[in-house]
């Protein structure tokens, strides 16, 4: 199996005053189709390790291979171009363009792969179906549910087909039910062969994952193992 | 392990145009509220250069049309008889762009001349006296009259020194005389003179209009008068006038032509030049300002929306946009925020001067380019107003998705 993600003694330490060591020598691969969950209490690095193997940051030290290219020293048009096309993201505060409908949030996603209005719309469509909300694709995101809103990140995140998705608490702002259908629906698309990546603190998420990576205090804990 | 061999982070024209459109005109009070100052300032900026163009029309026209094709001729020591030769009709209207030229001058009335209807009338008082002037067929015509009944004397009149008046429309209200068909006399002195024709209106030396006007040559050889109000009145093509006022002395008195003074009016080009440069400088400062005041007016509207939008770009950012692409969709929603603006203002500017123009019976005059430049300022406009906010924009770091 190919590794989508090999990660190479990574550091981010953020400048102060006071400078904060956020990472520290974090060491580990994601092969093709794992779901992987990565926890630890408030503060430890979970969301910084998640920005970076997001390339929504630069790290200070080490190496990051993405399908199998040394992706850790991009500069800031080659890290946009990598996450247009081979990195998905689910948020947990949704972020979508509330004043915009539902396939057109889909859309988005495609935006700026360059991809053709005809072809960003059939994709969508297909995408909305899978996501189950076929009946609310003309509707304003404003006007969805929590759950609906998800779903049309997660389908946001996968019209643009990409090597990985990274997810971060994706049921932070969902209630109980509604958790249960939007991981159902992840771990659906992970049997497919997606590779997840999951960010939380909710046990019953992480629960979810193949694999479990813990980090405390910048570093990846002992307790990091696959315990599937 | 190579590089990573990504296709580049692309937006489509199109998208991006669609992108901006769609992020305007999901508020569109707001935009609109955006775009007021846009909209002063374009509609000021018509408004002025409209009403400027407007009103520099009006008096180009005027000086044109009277002012600039009028050339008088006078002898500052004339004393005593006629100081111009008996043929100086002939000789100016003999000039290149002479139209009309002739010699006038009041005739001095002691009470004796008196001009009445009747000789049994007794002679009036000055202040009511009809006053007589004596005129060359060149100087009447050079006046641009409008003759009400009757014909206005000719060079026969003129030859023959005869006995013949033209009445002013007052003088002849004064003196009874209403038509002339039946060819009514009037008595200056003890002389009857026929009436041939009554004046309703010229365009210069409106004393006419009071007056009992006869032949020059008649007033020498039946009153011969001692005056010094002799002057040369000559009715110019327009643009003419500085040439002819060179010309006619040399004309009337070729031995010596600097005894005599032209009148010249001022060039109209230069004088609508100077008026021109007078308003339209001060109406395009104030454009200008107003322009500005909308440029400050979108760039805060603009910086607010940035700021608002914080999440919404830093999405853009982690779903691939590049800076370029952030800068480019700010910009691009500021220029549509101003060229909305500029079409608005420029109706709103069009409806001011046509509004202006029929309060003062104008006749509107706009340059047809206004139309195409003004829209072009608010789009101008909006670029301006919407480069900082854009490169403010550009640094919003995708990671804010993530903490937000």
């Amino acid at each position: 199996m190919t590794n989508v993600v090999d990660v190479q003694k990574l550091e981010m330490t953020y400048a102060g005053p006071p400078e904060v060591r956020a990472l520290r020598s974090c060491e580990f691969t994601i092969d093709q189709g794992e779901y992987v969950a990565i926890t630890g209490p408030s503060g430890s690095g979970k969301t910084t390790l998640l920005s970076l193997l997001g390339l929504l940051e630069s790290p200070t030290g080490g190496r990051y291979y993405l399908d199998g290219a040394n992706v850790a020293s991009l500069n800031d048009n080659e890290r946009a171009a990598v996450r247009a096309h081979k990195i998905g993201f689910v948020f947990q505060a949704f972020h979508l363009v509330e004043y915009r409908s539902v396939i057109e949030n889909v859309q988005v996603g495609l935006l700026y792969q360059g991809v053709g209005r005809l072809e960003r719309r059939t994709r969508s469509i297909r995408l909305i179906e899978q996501v189950g909300l076929e009946h609310r694709a003309s509707a304003l995101c404003a006007t969805l549910s929590g759950g609906e809103r998800q779903r049309v990140a997660l389908a946001r995140a996968l019209i643009r087909r990409p090597s990985l998705v990274l997810c971060d608490e994706p049921t932070g702002n969902l209630d109980s039910s509604t958790s249960e259908r939007v991981l159902d629906l992840l771990g659906g698309l992970n049997g497919q062969g997606l590779t997840v990546v999951v960010v939380t603190h909710d046990d019953r998420v992480a629960a979810r994952a193949s694999r479990h990576l813990t980090i405390i205090d910048g570093q990846l804990g002992q307790g990091s193992s696959s315990d599937v | 392990m190579s590089r990573v061999d990504s296709l580049p982070s692309r937006l489509l024209w199109g998208d991006a145009v669609a992108e901006a459109l769609s992020a305007v005109m999901h508020r569109p009070a707001r935009a609109l509220l955006t775009s007021l100052g846009t909209i002063v300032g374009v509609a000021a900026f018509v408004t002025t250069t409209g009403v400027a163009a407007t009103l520099n029309a009006q008096v180009s026209s005027s000086f044109d049309a009277l002012a600039a094709t009028e050339v008088r001729i006078r002898d500052p020591s004339a004393e005593g008889a006629s100081p111009f030769p008996e043929d100086a009709d002939a000789r100016l209207e003999r000039l290149n762009g002479v139209n009309h030229a002739g010699v006038l001058y009041s005739v001095p009335d002691d009470g004796r001349l008196s001009p009445r209807s009747n000789p049994s009338d007794p002679r009036v008082s000055s202040t009511a006296r009809v006053p007589v002037v004596a005129a060359t067929p060149g100087a009447i015509r050079a006046t641009l009259p409008q003759v009400r009944s009757g014909r206005l004397p000719d060079p026969l009149h003129e030859e023959r020194s005869e006995p013949v008046v033209l009445l002013g429309r007052v003088a002849a209200s004064q003196l009874n005389v209403n038509v002339v068909d039946d060819q009514p006399a009037v008595f200056i002195g003890d002389t009857a003179y026929v009436v041939i024709g009554i004046l309703e209106h010229v365009e210069r030396n409106p004393e006419l209009l009071l007056a009992a006007i006869i032949p020059s040559s008649t007033e020498r050889v039946r009153i011969g008068a001692r005056t010094s109000d002799y002057e040369v009145l000559i009715d110019v093509a327009p643009g003419a006038a500085p040439l002819i006022g060179r010309q006619a002395p040399i004309a009337l008195r070729p031995e010596h032509p600097s005894s005599l003074t032209a009148l010249v009016p001022p060039n109209p080009s230069t004088l609508r030049r100077q008026v021109e440069t007078d308003v339209t400088s001060l109406y395009y400062a104030l454009a200008v300002l107003s322009l500005f005041v909308g440029t400050i007016g979108i760039a805060n509207a603009t910086l607010l929306n940035v700021i608002e939008r914080r999440s919404e770009i830093g999405l853009r950012r982690a779903l691939g946009a590049t800076r370029v692409h952030i800068a480019q969709q700010v910009m691009l929603e500021a220029i549509i925020v101003g060229a909305l603006g500029g079409l608005i203002g420029t109706m709103l500017g069009i409806l001011a001067v046509n509004g202006v123009a029929i309060s003062q019976t104008w006749t509107t005059t706009m340059d047809p380019r206004l139309v195409g430049f003004a829209p072009l300022a608010g789009v101008a406009t909006g670029a301006l107003a919407g480069a900082i906010p854009a490169v403010r924009a550009s640094r919003t770091p995708p990671a804010v998705t993530l903490r937000s």
